[in-house]
């Protein structure tokens, strides 16, 4: 440590990818009016699908709640527009395949909204923050939608003595968490001391890679006001900001493979789950805006917007300009880990982070060609696998070795993709493995 | 030098004799009675270890045989010789073995299916399609046309067809089920050769979207189920038939507007 201490903090392997943020860095947030029609699916988060209560027909108003959780790991849903229910059908969805929804058509004669009571954040208790976070329907907004508040109660007998804010965006071309930092930095730094007295920890840390001077000085403006809140400046490299990445840079732990950050005494929220979860508590408003970033060289005008929940794609795109002749990918998500699109009449949905228009000049299309066996991979893999051979296994559906391999290990990041010069798609094969091993592993346990 | 000699000749023939003395004693002592059948079932059958009689291998089935757990005519590659001379060495009744087939319960080709604006770019095998948004077609349900199946065949008994369907070889077909199991998408089942009618879809969509997705969907009309007596069940805009009560001449097949539904004859 102390050879390297003049070094910037950061964790081994991972790739440097073109940034290009500069085509939003500089766009403050625009709030896009309501769509004429919202679609609005029943399972935006990880966990059991909420249960309808309205029917076709039925009047809404806005924020009121459309569905209810099923089980514990599941959360509410509120109508984001005041409207009519047209239709609760399967839809398409963003993830590829189609999901029930709620249509809800947007009628701005229906008067009233529903909203929590505002509370005040230097007095509230951590079970008041919890249940408020639960009912206001938050969910984690690093990408995987995480029901938030199941976050913030931790099982007994696991020690938290960090909460870290993500405020890498480690992703290229997306800008939402930087301009959440710079516009709404007194939001972040309240949401993460909300986060810190739910869960009952004492440091809070928000860790911003280097490349966003302005944020890091707007952050370590507003934090001195708080005690124990730091701003930790670290390395521009993906993924910077993947949890145990970002965990090994703050605090120099490593959290044990098949284990999630709680058991290193550490929870990790993203700068989007900090500001809604602030808008949840003192604005009292539950979660109707997703903040995202709409951007690539094939979008006419690039924004920052923040669009209501259930907004079809192809709203949001009309919105920045429409889509340019050139353009060849729309992902949702960011570049390296998002999802390609092919029916825009998908929904923008609570975890949203970015919708990017790719040009044939920035998606690689190149064929795959055999393996080298140069080992860039294995270099790159930020958590310390194999690739080649985890890639190899899956495709030769030898999935004991693959679980031998630690394959569940993979959090999907596609940074071996990324460098690999052959073009193996090897997250690709990687996934279905992991997917494979997972189910042979719950089948191993009811036999 | 001599002594040398005799001394080498009697440590290595010493041992020699210990060795010996204790291999003819384990053989006695720790011999394992195996039954001769088993042997000779195992050379009877086809040697190919497919599993397709859901043992681990070929011999694993004649252990299981032998003992009573598994039919005499329990291998679906052998099929009726195989059956017969099995039944004769252990001096059993064979009873009729009908061939069984895989059938590709989906006509959603390159030309019926219809196809997403985009086009997919990735690893060309049907599971790791399907774990996306499943390849170019928009039928979430049906064929992808990866030929995982084709690839998993272990008698090249299928083919993949100009219009991206597979293709069952009957004559070369063993029907030993690894082509259902390689289908991601569940759409190929193993049926008796004699049967002859199949709702070729597996689409549960609503109407208005299986028609949007697929010329040859099932579009859950029902009007089969309901001239069938039982015959078929409408499950989820599907029918689903049921061997056991189905009459095919109660089946109006040419109501069946996307000929979902069909009678296959066997010229």
């Amino acid at each position: 440590m102390s050879l390297f201490s003049f070094a910037k903090k950061t964790f081994r392997g991972g790739v440097h990818p073109f940034e290009h943020k500069e085509m939003t860095e500089n766009l403050a947030f625009e709030i896009m009016p309501d769509p004429p029609t919202v679609i609005v699916p029943l399972s935006q988060h990880i966990g059991k699908q909420a249960t309808p209560i309205v029917k076709k027909g039925s009047v809404v108003s806005l924020g009121s709640v459309v569905a209810e959780p099923q089980g514990f790991v599941s959360i509410p849903i509120h109508s984001p527009v005041s409207g009519k229910v047209m239709n609760i059908h399967r839809e398409p969805n963003t993830s590829g395949y189609p999901k029930d929804a709620i249509i809800i058509q947007t009628d701005t004669t229906i008067e009233g909204s529903e909203k929590f009571e505002p509370l005040n954040y230097e007095t509230i208790s951590g079970e008041a923050i919890r249940e408020r976070v639960r009912i206001a329907g938050l969910v984690g907004q690093g990408g995987a939608a995480f029901p938030t508040f199941i976050k913030l109660s931790p099982p007994d007998g696991k020690k938290i003595d960090y909460v870290i804010l993500n405020g890498c965006e480690c992703e290229p071309y997306l800008t939402r968490d930087y301009r959440l930092m710079l516009e709404k930095s007194e939001d972040v730094v309240v949401g993460l001391n909300l986060i810190m007295k739910a869960v009952g920890v004492e440091n809070g840390i928000i860790g911003i890679e280097d490349n966003k001077p302005e944020a890091i000085e707007k952050l370590k403006g507003v934090a001195t006001r708080f005690k124990n809140i730091k701003v930790e400046v670290l390395e521009t490299k993906y993924p910077q900001g993947a949890e145990k990445m970002l965990i090994r840079a703050c605090v120099g732990r490593e959290v044990p493979p098949g284990k999630l950050p709680m058991d290193a005494g550490v929870i990790v929220q993203n700068i989007g789950t900090a500001t809604a979860i602030y808008d949840a508590v003192v604005k009292g408003e539950p979660q109707l805006y997703a903040a995202l970033t709409v951007t690539g060289k094939g979008i006419n005008s690039p924004k920052n917007l923040m669009v209501k929940v259930g907004t079809p794609l192809q709203e949001v795109l009309d919105y920045c300009g429409g889509v340019k002749e050139e353009a060849v990918k729309v992902i949702v998500g960011g570049p390296m880990m998002g999802i390609a699109q092919f029916d825009f009449s998908a929904p923008v949905m609570k975890a949203t982070s970015g919708i990017v228009v790719l040009t044939k000049e920035e998606v690689n299309e190149h064929p795959e060609t055999p393996c080298l066996k140069c080992g860039k991979c294995i270099e790159a893999c930020p958590i310390n696998l194999v690739p080649t051979k985890l890639s190899r296994y899956s495709q030769l559906e030898r999935y004991e070795d693959a679980e031998d391999l630690n394959i569940t290990s993979c959090m999907e990041c596609g940074t071996c993709t990324f460098t690999c010069p052959a073009n193996i798609p090897l997250v690709q094969w990687i996934r279905l493995g992991k997917q494979k091993v997972i189910e042979l592993q719950k089948e191993k346990k009811t036999a | 030098m001599e002594l040398t000699f005799w001394i080498a000749l009697a440590t290595m023939g010493g041992l020699g004799f210990v060795f010996a003395g204790a291999l003819a004693i384990a053989d006695k002592k720790l011999r394992v009675e195996e039954n001769p059948l088993i042997g000779q079932v195992n050379d009877l059958l086809p040697g190919a270890n497919c599993g397709g009689c859901g043992c681990a291998g070929c011999y694993d089935f004649s252990v299981q045989l032998v003992e009573g757990k598994k039919p005499v005519n329990g291998c679906p590659v052998g099929g009726e010789d195989t059956a017969k001379a099995i039944a004769e060495l252990l001096g059993l009744e064979a009873g009729a073995s009908v061939k069984i087939v895989p059938r590709i319960l989906c006509k959603g080709g390159n030309k019926e299916a219809v196809k997403k604006m985009t086009n997919y770019y990735g690893p060309l095998s049907c599971k790791t399609m399907h774990i996306v948004a499943g390849g170019d077609k928009l039928c979430t349900y049906g064929c992808l046309g990866g030929g995982d199946c084709v690839e998993a065949c272990p008698f090249n008994a299928m083919i993949m067809g100009e219009n991206g369907l597979p293709i069952v070889i009957e004559e070369i077909c063993t029907g030993c089920g690894i082509c259902v199991k390689a289908c991601p998408r569940d759409i190929i089942e193993m049926h008796p050769i004699d049967r002859e009618v199949f709702v070729f879809c597996k689409n549960h969509d609503d109407p208005k979207t299986s028609k949007a997705v697929c010329d040859v969907a099932c579009v859950g009309c029902g009007i089969c189920a309901r001239k069938s007596d039982g015959g078929i069940e409408m499950v989820d805009f599907l029918g689903v038939i049921n061997y056991d009560k189905l009459d095919p001449e109660k089946i109006p097949f040419e109501k069946c507007s996307t000929g979902a539904i069909t009678r296959i004859s066997k010229n």
